[in-house]
């Protein structure tokens, strides 16, 4: 099987990094050789498959090491089921380009090799919206070839899934990335699940899972786990093996068909989600 | 040889698509006089195209390499990568004659923070930081000047808040400057940001008092091959005492006792305008444009500041120098103008040489056919008088407007306004004022802002000039074409062109330039062998 690469995106805070390391434990869980390459400079994309172990970002060892010195095994850390993972950190918040920090750090892995072994996946873990060439680095110039979005039944949370799919159609027109589907993460908003595939429909692509809202997430994140390793049994374990599984027999990949604004604000009435606003009443955004 | 310039205003054009072509059109104008006595108007100070090769420099080489650099003791210090530190350095001959050997002198250093991509990446105030403690230690300077390049904008280093900083660490003045290259249509964005920073940082800080009677500062002069040289000795012999000049052969201290001057003397107007109406508004200090290229021009100057002072002794010696001067001045110039009478220039510079130096041709006979600036504003080319009508664009915007109102005990109106009406009803002396280089051009002379090499070419072959003035970017391509072409930014190796000793050299570097035999026999490497004997016949 071809190595696939694949991008998390979505909005700030919706959890993508849970998602994606989930969704990793349960492909490894199937025998999947995974690299996970974090590229938000909270440098957090990591820490469930590692056990919390302090992951020394790429950046920081190139900054004290320079790059001659760089040895691969002090950036590249196995983690749950043989995960290899790789944060790529960057600036503390205000300070510098983050951007460019992204780019220079895979740069310097894929010179040092990390691309070298033998991997059925790279997974990268995006910052919030594509901000910057910078952040859209893993799917410029091919390092990502497919991308999911992390969605909710949430206003904003739409908002940003439909910038984002505008981020793709324009690295698509002169790549080959390709949208691969919507992940929607819910945050428990009336008619989430109808209204998230109908947003995807529009969109051109499928909600490729609807995963529900399970406090058993938050209580193997407590202890620095995934689901799959915290509590193989229960059943958002299961979910994010649905989630793995839909992923890894995905064929439906596409350049999107991102939303005028009216339209989605249209949808988001359509399902009932602004309270107190008749269907048809305008609404200004 | 007889070029319709209305003609090959059209042909220039032809080649553009449509909406570069109206761009253009209305950049290259063919100037008349009217009636009103206005001039056509130009389009100038507008973003370069995309695609075409323009003269123009950037922001920061406006107010690093033009206008702050030429000061001796202030260390200026390059936040940015190392191409953008040693592309400015000493790259325009500005010259400058220490006090002492001791002295401090920083003019042939080259002091860069040298960013690396891990620079980038988490910033480079840190960096910044240490680089300044470093440049203090080795140098103990009086002042220190940070200029941004363009990724310190990208990335937010905030250089005012690290100026700020070091400055309260190590007690002495430091400031720097938002010059990031991008922000501007050319280097003119570079020369505002830096007359902004000399106004709030420097000018003002020196109280020191002068006894002299007739004080003055003379801005835009940049001793660009020693040309400030020959001013102040002229004017020291008239007896005039010059504070300080913005900014060549000066140093902090000049600059920041400047606001004691009587009078302010404008040279290149677009580089230094700012500072002058600054001054006048806080200070009371009236400004004048003048122009020390060419001998008719010098002495017309010196005789205004006569008039200004209003004194009979000044006048006397200021007739006694031009008297002694224009006798020398003369001898060459008869000599050369037989040489040179009835030969074309166009000029290709600045944001006030190219209009300066076509007093010098005048005065060997020769005519300017086509001129432009790099880096003009409308009120360059066509006055002052429009400057009223001239609309903020957003680049324009991007530059800060610095609201000056009357130092509450420093405010001193040196002439009342009477006073002033009564100078300029007097005399052709105006204050505040630009004549612009249009009005004194000839009707049917092509007047082009922001020319591209491919405009360059095609008005070469039409008009064959036997001299083309610009910088080292056009040089080259001159050249090979047969056509000598001398730089009037660094003026090669050449100058003082400036005063009188100056006009006598610049007549003789153009004589021997538009005399030599040796263009007449360069076969430029593009030209088919058989096209020869026409290009030899063409002149």
């Amino acid at each position: 099987m071809a190595r696939r690469s694949i991008a998390i995106y979505g909005k700030g805070g919706i959890g993508k990094s849970t998602t994606t390391q989930n969704t990793v434990a349960a492909l490894a869980e199937a025998g999947k050789k995974i690299m996970v390459v974090g590229c938000d400079p909270k440098a957090d994309s990591t820490r469930l498959l590692l056990g919390g172990l302090a992951q020394k970002t790429v950046l920081d060892t190139l900054r004290d090491e320079g790059g001659d010195e760089v040895d691969l095994n002090e950036i590249l850390r196995p983690g749950y089921g043989n995960v290899q993972c790789t944060e790529s950190g960057g600036p503390e918040p205000g300070v510098g380009c983050a951007g460019r920090g992204i780019i220079t750090s895979i740069n310097l892995l894929e010179q040092l090799g990390a691309y070298d072994q033998e991997l059925d996946y790279v997974f990268y873990d995006v910052l919030g919206d594509v901000v910057c060439g910078g952040f859209a680095m893993p799917i410029r110039e091919g390092k990502a070839k497919e991308i999911y979005i992390v969605c909710s039944g949430e206003m904003m949370a739409m908002y940003a899934a439909n910038n984002i799919s505008k981020g793709v159609v324009k690295f698509a027109q002169a790549g080959g990335v390709r949208l691969g589907g919507i992940i929607c993460n819910s945050r428990k908003v009336d008619n989430e699940q109808e209204m998230i595939e109908e947003f995807a429909k529009r969109l051109g692509t499928q909600m490729i899972h609807f995963v529900p809202r399970n406090n058993d997430v938050q209580r193997a994140e407590i202890n620095r786990k995934t689901v799959i390793e915290w509590n193989p049994a229960c059943e958002q374990a299961d979910e994010y093996r649905a989630l793995a599984r839909a992923i890894d027999n995905n064929q439906k990949f596409v350049v999107p068909t991102p939303l005028p604004m009216d339209d989605l604000e249209k949808l988001l009435i359509d399902f009932g989600l602004v309270d107190g606003v008749a269907p048809g009443t305008e609404v200004v955004a | 040889m007889s070029v319709d310039p209305r003609v090959l205003k059209e042909e220039i054009l032809q080649i553009y698509p449509k909406k570069l072509r109206q761009k253009r059109s209305d950049s290259i104008v063919i100037n008349e006089h009217r009636e009103d006595g206005t001039v056509p108007e130009i389009k100038a100070n507008v973003r370069s195209n995309p695609g075409i090769i323009t003269q123009r420099g950037c922001t920061y080489a406006g107010c690093k390499g033009v206008v702050i650099g030429p000061s001796r003791d202030i260390l200026s210090l390059v936040h940015g990568p190392i191409g953008c530190s040693f592309y400015a350095w000493l790259t325009r001959r500005n010259q400058t004659r220490p006090e002492s050997p001791e002295a401090q002198n920083f003019i042939n250093y080259c002091l860069s923070t040298d960013m690396q991509e891990e620079n980038i990446v988490f910033g480079g105030e840190k960096k910044l930081k240490e680089a300044v403690r470093e440049a203090f230690h080795l140098f103990h300077p009086k002042a220190i000047a940070i200029f941004s390049t363009c990724p310190v904008g990208l990335i937010g280093d905030d250089v005012h808040a690290v100026a700020r900083e070091m400055k309260a660490e190590l007690g002495i003045n430091i400031f720097g400057f938002s010059c990031e290259g991008y922000r501007g249509v050319s280097q003119s964005a570079g020369h505002h940001i830096a007359n902004n920073g000399l106004f709030k940082h420097i000018i003002g800080n020196d109280e020191t008092p002068h006894p002299e009677k007739f004080k003055v500062n003379l801005l835009g002069e940049y001793n660009i091959g020693g040309d400030g040289f020959v001013l102040e000795d002229i004017l020291s012999r008239c007896g005039i005492k010059q504070i300080s000049t913005f900014s060549g052969n000066s140093t902090y201290d000049t600059m920041a006792n400047s606001h004691t001057a009587d009078l302010n003397l404008v040279m290149c107007h677009r580089s230094i305008n700012y500072v002058a109406e600054m001054m006048e508004k806080r200070f009371g200090i009236p400004w004048m444009k003048v122009n020390f290229i060419g001998a008719t021009a010098t002495a017309k100057s010196l005789r205004r500041i006569g008039e200004y002072f209003e004194d009979d002794g000044l006048k006397a010696r200021i007739e006694e120098v031009i008297a002694e001067e224009m006798a020398k001045v003369e001898a060459v110039q008869a000599v050369v103008k037989s040489r040179c009478q009835g030969k074309t220039a166009m000029l290709f510079v600045g944001g006030s040489r190219a209009h300066h130096y076509q007093q010098l041709f005048t005065e060997i006979g020769m005519k300017t056919v086509v001129a432009g600036y790099e880096f003009g504003h409308r009120d360059d080319y066509e006055g002052r008088k429009v400057l009223p009508g001239l609309k903020v664009d957003a680049d324009s915007k991007n530059i800060e407007e610095i609201d000056v109102v009357p130092d509450p005990e420093r405010y001193r109106p040196r002439r009342t306004p009477e006073q002033i009406a009564k100078l300029e009803a007097k005399t052709e002396m105006e204050f505040r004022d630009y004549v612009g280089m249009m009005p004194e051009m000839d009707s049917d002379a092509m007047v082009i802002d922001d020319i591209s090499h491919y405009e360059t070419e095609r008005i070469l072959e039409a008009y064959r000039p036997d001299i083309f003035c610009a910088g080292i970017k056009e040089k080259f391509g001159v050249q090979k074409m047969g056509i000598p072409c001398k730089q009037l930014h660094s003026y090669d190796y050449g100058g003082p062109y400036a005063g009188f000793a100056g006009a006598i050299n610049f007549f003789n570097d153009i004589d021997r330039l538009v005399n030599m035999k040796i263009w007449r026999y360069a076969t430029p490497p593009w030209q088919p062998p058989t096209q020869q004997p026409e290009q030899v016949a063409a002149d």
